[in-house]
């Protein structure tokens, strides 16, 4: 892929990111960071490319390291968020008010 | 799986394809986080859609190659799963902006581990190795992906009150920070243009982003510590981007982008909602280096009024709208589920409880809501501030537990004020101000509170928990 393409990718994602997250509810915003921080455990798939060409026991140490950081980053980040989230219910048998509707955030 | 299909598992487009599905899922899930109802199934099919990116990683050609390259992969994802999984489980809902920083920490110490590599890879193979569109994002990650580990954990410590909350400066300390964002900056013009040596990464790059890291995070006072966590995960998320880039990795590209983006729009959210710039919090010394000549302030505005739990628990009875403004005093407090209670006793006497939330009442953006949240207080009773405050002059009695700053009505009335101008919840128009407090000590700021002294204020002083359970066990008797 060439440079331009990826750059391309780069800022459309940006404004992507922008405008999802932006429509997020300050009430979920916790949930919101531990989730995005979750998603930058990314970074794990350039642990896992490098390994087959990496040499010498410092390397392979190193890229052990890198990919338990990138695991424990992304198993914790999205199993916290998901037990948070689990704790957000409503109130129950009430009638659907403006205020619901707007914490929806017009989402389906 | 016969041969053929291994073959197709393998084709470069397929693997492509696998990582446009992650990143889809990954906005579809993000998108999700809209609402509470769709939030648990928007957070899993961000999961799946990083599973699917991990297994495309390892189905692509040569990942596994080698006797031990599987191995070692196993090991690292068994350690990280080790890890990850206990300490997930069982935070406290209180030390949540302590789990961010360490979980975001070590996702920027792998950025730069891996960023290291990359060099190394470049090193020895005689300078060869690099494609020329390589060279940059990886020394950007590397320094970002460094600044962002020590910073993390700095945050996480300052947090875990394993270092002290208060802010450590050094003489000339922005000079410091601009000497060494200098130097990781020079090494990194100097290694672009060729200059081939791994002693320079190591220490040009990535030590020297690590002081910088320490040095930025050290005098920042536990107040700003959101913003700095928000500033911290934004710089991760650029940083994985930029190895996406280095490594032509569609999915870690958009990943890291979005993470970007939402950090960047939770640093500017936070910093306004307390009224500082981001540079502002980036130069230090806030969060509490003015306690000391606002302390004695507290005698000079007058005299405070105490109120009893049953006087409280009468007043709150016959209101009709109470609304609450829990702060983080009543999270130290674990409070939570005495105000839970108190809010079911009221409402069974017909009051209309609300609560107020203030953008920054927990130690991150939105903490408090998930405070509330894990004590059973639903959701749609959670008002944010734009939408509160004008309810107050309708509110007959609000009860301020463990906030104090966001309160403060010097942040409107005194252009003196250090605070002057912060968005807070205006309690002082309501009806009547309750204000649960442990003593008469200043907040987190250090700024004398007005509202104390305001005529229709009452006090009532003790431990929040002990306090709302009496005034609760008060209500129901009456």
């Amino acid at each position: 892929m060439s440079t331009v393409t990826e750059i391309a990718i780069l800022v459309l994602a940006a404004f992507v990111g922008f405008e999802v997250i932006s429509k997020v509810p300050n009430t979920l915003h916790t949930p919101l960071m531990s989730g995005t921080n979750a998603i930058h455990g990314i970074v794990l798939l350039g642990g896992l490319l490098l390994m087959h060409e990496a040499h010498g026991v410092l390397e392979h140490f190193l890229l052990v390291v890198a990919i338990a950081f990138g695991t424990i980053n992304i198993v914790g980040g999205f199993l916290v968020t998901d037990r948070m989230l689990g704790m957000f219910k409503r109130k129950p048998d009430l009638p659907e008010g403006p205020a619901q509707d707007e914490l929806e955030g017009g989402d389906k | 799986m016969t041969l053929v299909g291994t073959i197709f598992l393998q084709q470069s487009n397929f693997i492509d394809a696998c990582y446009i599905v992650a990143f889809s899922l990954f906005i579809y899930g993000l998108s999700g986080l809209t609402g509470p109802r769709t939030a648990v199934r928007g957070n899993k099919i961000a999961a799946v859609g990083m599973a699917i990116a991990i297994v495309a990683t390892l189905l692509t050609p040569h990942v596994l190659s080698g006797s031990s390259t599987p191995w070692l992969i196993a090991l690292g994802l068994v350690i990280g799963t080790a890890v990850g999984v206990p300490a997930a489980r069982n935070v406290r809902m209180t030390a949540m902006p302590q789990m961010v920083a360490i979980f975001n920490g070590v996702g920027g110490g792998a950025v730069a581990i891996i960023a290291w590599i990359e060099y190394r890879h470049h090193f020895f193979s005689g300078g060869s190795f690099w494609v020329e569109k390589s060279e940059i994002p990886t020394l950007f990650a590397a320094i970002v992906g460094s600044v962002s580990f020590w910073g993390s954990n700095i945050a996480f410590g300052k947090l875990q009150e394993i270092l002290p909350g208060r802010p450590i400066k050094l003489p000339g300390q922005s000079f410091i920070n601009l000497a060494l964002f200098t130097i990781c900056v020079g090494s990194a013009i100097a290694l672009a243009a060729g200059v081939h040596s791994q002693g320079l990464f190591i220490v040009g790059i990535l030590l020297a982003a690590a002081v910088l890291g320490n040095m930025v995070v050290l005098p920042i006072g536990g107040a700003d510590m959101p913003v700095v966590i928000s500033l911290l995960n934004a710089f991760t998320g650029l940083s994985a981007a930029a190895t996406g880039i280095a490594l032509n990795n569609t999915a870690m590209i958009v990943a890291g982008m979005i993470v970007g983006a939402s950090g960047t729009i939770l640093t500017n959210l936070m910093a306004k909602a307390m009224n500082r710039s981001v540079p502002a919090i980036i130069a230090g010394g806030f969060g509490g280096a003015i306690a000391a000549p606002a302390g004695p302030a507290g005698e000079s505005g007058g005299t405070v009024r105490s109120t009893s739990p049953q006087d409280v628990a009468i007043q709150l009875s016959y209101a009709r709208q109470v609304v609450i403004a829990p702060g983080y005093g009543m999270a130290v407090a674990q409070a939570q589920h005495a105000v839970r209670e108190l809010e079911r006793a009221l409402e069974k006497k017909g009051v209309e409880v609300k609560f107020a939330i203030h953008p920054v009442a927990g130690r991150m953006p939105g903490h408090m809501n998930v405070l509330l949240a894990e004590a059973d207080v639903p959701y749609d009773l959670l008002r944010e501030m734009d939408e509160i405050n004008p309810e107050f002059p309708r509110t007959d009695v609000t009860l301020v537990i463990g906030a104090n700053d966001v309160t403060n009505p010097a942040a409107k009335n005194e252009p003196g004020s250090p605070i002057y101008g912060m968005p807070i919840l205006e309690v002082d128009r309501s009806g009547a101000v309750i204000v649960l407090k442990r003593s008469m000590a200043s907040g987190f700021a250090g700024i004398d509170n007005p509202l104390f002294y305001d005529p229709k204020t009452a006090l009532l002083f003790g431990d929040a928990k002990q306090s709302v359970s009496d005034i609760t066990s008060e209500v129901q008797d009456l």
